[in-house]
């Protein structure tokens, strides 16, 4: 499967030989776990073991929680109290559940920061990215009609301001919207197909999590060089590799398990830390709490939503040049959905030669910028609708913009990157010596 | 398979063959778009629902100054006894720069009942204003706490992301003291 030369699976006994004629599983699952991994991998290559433990949990834990839980108007609140007060054990798994989904988001934008600084992204990794892209979509998709099942004041409005969105699409929006719902607002319909939904999209991201595998399986893993893994011969690549297993998931069950630490502490000591009292109340239509914020996870997206109001040249100029078709509220929508679009064309976007950021001394700050750029307008979705928030809100997302359509495209022109090592074996022994490298065990 | 592919040699004209591709290929695009409508329709608002589309309400009671909410199509109608105060205010703001213009005189049927679909244009929150408590925004009409619309004493978006006016449902008065709405 990978297209780094090295040893795959030969059947031994006549057992192994009888099934590998009829079904070759077993060499699958051997090639898979002994893919040759970049020896050099630092601490941010490890989360990509992290998101499969949360699909893992978020999957367990859900299907034992629709066990309890009953998806109709007049009986999913208190089916959640439910949970929480009779089922045994049933306040443990539900908090699992909830704060698994933010364990799962805080793992993916890592993952995601950490493919944009080491130009993961870039040829030829496009579709590795484009499908990681597309799980975290789906991500969004399922934590959002997740949060909607227990039936709160914050699932009824965040579901209504959400789905709202898509009453933004000029002529056709109010059809769509009520078609998404079902109705013409949020009931019970709506509720019904979130749950159907939410128990769905988990299977298609595992799907998709497979051929994530399988396209960075075929052109090998990035790594913090960006330098590729040598591949004339089994002996060359060899030396800048080794397996996954043993080596690579042992490293990375021991961070997860440091993770799992913290994760286990915040499930047990502050479950709601990341909730909102209002969800403990249950949904009335006809009250709106006065300050509806989404997950954290939304926030900085969020953030963007609300930056393009009417006043502001750009929406104003977009509406004038089509006529009033764009207006502020669609423009927001398109300006949100935009932002993510963004981070998916980067690797078109970007026109540098070289792949790590290590190397490219001006990448380095307008990225770190990009961070702050990102923490600060998680921040601002959550702060009111009001000045001064609004207009850093604006500054905020003009930069989250700049960086994909300016900053990326002009760095490779005016950049002077800096040398970068000849093969991975060289930058690996630059750290740890090169006796050490010469002793490490070859299996 | 080599037989196969050259049979199908790139320099042999269309055969009947090729008409078979096509017209399987056409009935098999035709026949998924049958079978996904009914399922995509399927989630169109079913019969029960459509069927809740006409509320009559009982305004007797309902004194100057008092605005009511009832629930229609699942979303709140505020129903504003609107005072001549109000009604003054409203006409007089009529040329003022606003976000979605139209005259006062367009949006009631009888200036002191205003009937508004309490769903702010924005994103679809509950703009408050309704209790006597809760704050009415800039214009003493409606204020929408999720994003910040205000609305005037007619419904009128006057500062904030929301692109139109309160909408007005399709209302009629059957007596002066009941309205049918839908």
């Amino acid at each position: 499967m990978s297209g780094i030369p090295h040893d795959h699976y030969e059947p031994k006994t006549n057992g192994e030989k009888w099934l590998n004629s009829r079904l070759p599983i077993v060499g699958l699952l051997y090639d898979t776990l002994m893919i040759p991994t970049p020896k050099n991998l630092n601490w941010w290559w490890i989360w990509g073991i992290v998101l499969a433990f949360c699909l893992a949990l978020q999957i367990v834990t859900g299907i034992i929680l629709v066990m309890h839980y009953t998806p109709h108007v007049d009986l999913a609140f208190a089916s959640i109290e439910h949970i929480m007060r009779n089922v045994n054990g049933g306040y443990f798994i539900r908090y699992l559940h909830m704060n698994g989904a933010s364990l799962f988001f805080v793992a993916v934008y890592i993952h995601i920061f950490r493919g944009l600084f080491y130009g993961s992204y870039k040829a030829p990794r496009e579709i590795t990215w484009i499908v990681g892209m597309l799980i975290y979509l789906m991500m969004m998709g399922t934590a959002f009609m997740g949060y909607v099942l227990p039936w709160g004041q914050m699932s009824f409005w965040g579901a209504t301001v959400i789905t709202g969105l898509f009453g933004a699409i000029p002529f056709v929006g109010d059809a769509i919207q009520t078609w998404l719902l079902g109705g013409p607002a949020v009931d019970n319909a709506t509720l019904n197909r979130f749950f159907s939904l939410h128990y769905l999209l988990p299977f298609i991201i595992a799907a998709l999590v497979v051929v994530h595998i399988w396209a960075f399986h075929t052109t090998g893993n990035n790594n913090p060089t960006g330098v590729e893994v040598r591949r004339g011969s089994k002996d060359e690549a060899k030396k800048d590799t080794l397996p996954f297993w043993p080596y690579f998931v042992i490293k990375d069950l021991f961070a997860l398990a440091v993770i799992l630490v913290v994760f286990w502490a915040v499930v047990g000591f502050m479950p709601n830390y990341l909730g909102h009292p209002d969800n403990y109340i249950e949904a009335n239509p006809l009250v709106t709490p006065a300050h509806i914020v989404p997950e954290w996870y939304f926030l900085p997206f969020y953030a963007i939503l609300r930056a393009f109001t009417g006043e502001v040249w750009v929406v104003q100029f977009a509406s004038f040049i089509t006529g009033g078709i764009v207006d502020a509220k669609f423009f927001g929508v398109l300006a949100m959905f935009g932002a993510i679009l963004a981070m998916a064309l980067a690797p078109w976007l970007d026109t540098s030669s070289v792949r790590s950021g290590k190397y490219r001394p001006m990448l380095k700050w307008w990225f770190y910028l990009l961070i702050i750029d990102f923490f600060a307008l998680m921040w601002l979705g959550a702060m009111p609708a009001e000045e001064p928030y609004a207009t850093f809100s604006l500054i905020a997302s003009a930069y989250w913009f700049a960086y994909f359509f300016v900053i990326l495209p002009i760095l490779g022109v005016i950049e002077k990157p800096l040398a970068q090592p000849e093969t991975i074996e060289e930058d690996f022994n630059a750290h740890y010596g090169k006796a050490d490298a010469d002793a490490t065990p070859a299996e | 398979m080599s037989e196969f592919s050259e049979r199908q040699a790139p320099s042999e004209p269309e055969t009947r063959r090729d008409f078979l591709y096509f017209v399987t290929g056409g009935a098999a695009i035709v026949a998924t778009g049958a079978a996904v409508w009914p399922l995509v329709n399927s989630m169109n608002p079913s019969a029960d629902i459509s069927a809740q589309a006409v509320v009559d309400i009982d305004l007797e009671g309902v004194g100057p100054g008092t605005r009511i909410t009832v629930k229609w199509k699942g979303k709140p109608i505020f129903i504003d006894h609107r005072t001549k105060e109000r009604i003054a205010l409203a006409i007089a703001e009529d040329d003022a720069p606003m976000i979605d213009p139209q005259p006062d005189a367009e949006r009631v049927q009888r200036p002191e009942w205003l009937v508004v679909i309490g769903v702010c244009t924005h994103l679809g929150c509950i703009p408050l204003g309704q209790g006597g408590s809760e704050p009415t925004g800039d214009w003493d009409g409606w204020f929408c706490p999720c994003h910040g619309s205000h609305y005037d004493t007619s419904g009128r978006i006057r500062k904030g992301p929301a692109p139109r006016n309160l909408d007005l449902p399709p209302y009629e008065f059957v007596t002066d003291t009941r309205v049918k709405i839908g």
